[in-house]
């Protein structure tokens, strides 16, 4: 297959590339960029005046809700929505069922990925056996498998002394781990932000110290093991600023956020909206303008949809009772790019935080575009507007708050390893 | 906010299509229940107690959480106006185990049931039955989790009425458990919105909610300062399974720094009144000898609960009249 994506504005976030161009890819590759190679025949064009061509992005945390949970979407549905949201790489965290503890786990979604085609699954191995926060995994094996980091999805690893011999293990192994620091006791039952709406409401509350001493805790951890950690899904100025300072104490730590925290706040639970109930919590107003400040500075890295699809029934619920969790892979690249359109974050920056960052901070040899590149890409129309509506979600997913408003970036073509998988 | 929460209760401007918290009711609306329950104490006081009012209506009280006052007091309201009561009382399973809440409502609401009375454990739950009724048929909120327990804040206020002339001017305390209750929370909305503008939190840091403040109150931490020459006490309900530890070191201690001895009251005006929308834990947030003493109005307010809930159903069915007719 040669492949030609014509008079596209081309970026490469990573080198700062920024051009109208025209991209040539043969096979799996890009093997040309702007004037054709002198044996380029073309068996396909993609028009892309107009539109920009970016690297695919990597959601660093989706669920795809297989195996275990395939009544609330499966690899089909959940990697169909991936593509069309221009998402060529998903890091699956292990809390399916049975969780990736095992290599015999990470066959089996590798098998069943191989299957369905679309985009690129990284299955994100366990620390602990089953998530308990007991017993080691076998994360030599795990990584030889193909799992490039592990992880404990947000299942806090509640004692702090297999937290800390997890840590020294997986470093062993130079393996990235990714955490979602939350102190499992000022969690608990929480289910909404300590602020305003908590009190207006009377609902169980989740206080910002549940992330602050979560975070604090496996920095303390992380700076006696000297493991490369990324913080996925944080939700807290203060959080942010504990991140900011541990990396310039020169600790490797990454983190990202969802759309969701950068353009939501605890009001927006309203009256019981379902739909806004997430884990971490929307927080106060202050803190979503830390986050957006902090994605514009780079000081948080990486955006993730911490993608999660649940049936309607799910969220017809009293709030405390209702699942938690957007259904965000659609959204991802939408609503980041809103960011851009209406907060003025830097399209550079914002596509970084999309591609680059977050195969720079999982090692990956993706979200890039140069020649002898793997061709994931996506190309999307950074003026389309579009909305999402309840019956045109490709994901089995019924739950996101952003039903009806208004997005930027439609997607038009993603390609992963110079195939297209989704041409909208 | 108060915006939204109304549009789920109201109809239109004025005409309540449920009851559901006190919040963004509004002062006219208030003021027209109160004074439709004044009209309904004499039904009360009569040989033949009944309107015929809900003749031919069907309320079905349906208590997820258990309640012996609030489920009695509606039952009797909604037969003095004569409607058809069944009384449903069951623990229900939470999240995915079993019959959902609202498969049970829409399973009740199919046989044609006009109002219900719904109380449960979580918050919210009855804004969630509401938005999915059919219409014509009203939701009455009897207790939602922490949040809203607005037929009891109606009543409070209603005894406050009897004995006070005014609103404006008056200091009103509530000290106890506020974190948990869903009584305060409708009391403070429902006295805001009646012009009181000294309204005191009173009680421990673990008890007060974050940036309650917002909600129009000042907080205290000590109750002598708080209940000095306040018109109002209110003392809130401290369920025995706070005295755990956890929030609380025990009973002993909670009584001597916020339990309403004899010796606290007469830190308060003299014609202070002194309101427990129970039940009651004597010795451990009021003394008996407050409880039963001249300035209680406690058994007043289970007395008025009756009328003030009979005119809260009224008004939902007049409302509703008339809409049919309009």
């Amino acid at each position: 297959m040669n492949l030609c994506i014509r008079g596209g504005r081309v970026i490469d976030p990573a080198s700062g590339f920024d051009q109208i161009c025209d991209l040539h890819i043969r096979n799996e590759r890009i093997v040309a960029i702007g004037g054709a190679p002198p044996d380029a025949n073309h068996t396909g064009v993609i028009d892309a005046k107009g539109l920009i061509v970016a690297p695919g992005l990597i959601d660093m945390q989706a669920r795809l809700r297989e195996p275990g949970e395939d009544h609330t979407g499966s690899m089909e549905s959940e990697l169909a929505a991936a593509v069309k949201g221009g998402v060529t790489t998903v890091c699956v965290p292990p809390d399916t069922y049975p969780p990736i503890d095992t290599p015999a786990m990470v066959h089996m979604i590798k098998q069943r990925v191989d299957a369905v085609g679309l985009a690129r699954v990284l299955p994100i191995g366990a620390l602990t056996v089953n998530l308990e926060g007991e017993r080691l995994t076998d994360m030599g094996s795990l990584h030889q498998a193909g799992c490039t980091a592990l992880g404990n999805s947000d299942r806090a690893i509640v004692n702090t002394l297999v937290m800390r011999r997890a840590l020294q293990y997986a470093s062993t192994f130079n393996l990235v781990v990714l955490l979602n620091a939350q102190d499992p006791w000022l969690v608990g039952n929480g289910c909404v932000h300590e602020g305003e709406i908590s009190t207006r409401l009377g609902l169980p509350v989740i206080p910002e110290a549940a992330e602050t001493v979560g975070v604090a805790r496996d920095l303390a951890l992380i700076e006696t093991t000297g493991i490369r950690a990324h913080f996925n899904c944080l939700s807290s100025a203060r959080a942010i600023a504990m991140i900011v300072d541990a990396r310039a104490r020169g600790l490797p730590v990454t983190a990202s956020v969802t759309p969701h925290h950068l353009h939501l706040c605890e009001q927006d639970v309203g009256v019981f909206d379902t739909q806004c109930k997430v884990m971490p919590p929307l927080r106060s107003e202050d803190d979503r303008t830390a986050l957006r400040n902090a994605v514009a500075s780079g000081a948080i890295a990486a955006i993730c949809s911490d993608h999660q699809a649940h049936g309607k029934d799910a969220k017809l619920a009293p709030f405390s009772e209702a699942a938690s969790g957007i259904a965000g892979i659609e959204s991802l690249l939408g609503l980041t790019m809103k960011l851009v359109r209406e907060d003025n974050l830097p399209l550079t920056t914002a596509l970084a935080a999309l591609t680059s960052n977050p195969a720079r901070i999982l090692d990956l040899d993706r979200g890039r575009i140069e020649v002898g590149q793997i061709a994931d890409l996506c190309v999307f129309d950074p003026d389309e507007v579009y909305t999402l509506s309840l019956n045109g979600m490709t994901s089995r997913g019924a739950n996101t708050p952003f039903y009806d408003t208004e997005l930027y970036g439609k997607v038009h073509t993603t390609l992963v390893a110079g195939k297209i998988v989704y041409n909208g | 906010m108060n915006v939204e929460e109304s549009s789920v209760q109201f109809e239109a401007p004025g005409r309540l299509r449920h009851f559901l918290t006190t919040e963004g009711l509004g002062r006219e609306t208030i003021v027209e229940i109160l004074d439709i329950a004044e009209s309904f104490i004499s039904v009360g006081e009569r040989r033949i107690k009944k309107v015929p009012l809900l003749h031919g209506k069907t309320v079905v009280n349906l208590f997820f959480e258990p309640s012996t006052r609030t489920r009695t007091t509606f039952e009797i309201a909604a037969k003095r106006l004569s409607a058809d009561v069944i009384n449903l009382s069951s623990a229900r399973m939470s999240t995915s185990k079993g019959e959902s809440v609202l498969d049970t409502v829409k399973t009740l609401e199919a046989m044609h049931t006009d109002m219900f009375v719904v109380r449960d454990k979580a918050s919210g739950t009855a804004h969630l039955i509401a938005r999915h009724m059919p219409p014509g048929v009203s939701i009455i909120n009897a207790g939602d989790g922490r949040h809203a327990h607005p037929t009891q804040a109606m009543l409070d206020v209603f005894t406050i009425r009897q004995y006070k002339n005014d609103f404006e001017p008056l200091s009103i305390a509530i000290t106890g458990d506020i974190l948990h209750s869903r009584v305060a929370r409708s009391q403070i909305h429902a006295l805001r919105q009646l012009g009181v503008k000294d309204i005191r939190i009173i009680g421990p840091a673990t008890l007060l909610p974050t940036r309650i403040e917002k909600l129009g109150v000042r907080t205290y931490y000590d109750m002598d300062e708080g209940v000095a020459d306040a018109d109002v006490l209110i003392m809130l309900r401290v369920q025995t399974e706070r005295m755990d530890g956890q929030l609380l070191p025990g009973p002993e201690e909670y009584f001597r720094y916020y339990g309403l001895s004899e010796k606290r009251l007469k830190l308060a005006r003299p014609d202070a009144i002194v309101m427990h929308p129970g039940p009651m834990n004597r010795g451990l947030e009021i003394a008996s000898g407050v409880a039963d003493g001249p300035r209680s109005v406690i058994l007043s307010q289970v007395t008025n609960g009756i009328a003030v809930r009979m005119a809260i159903m009224a008004k939902l069915a007049g409302d509703a009249h008339r809409e049919s007719h309009s």
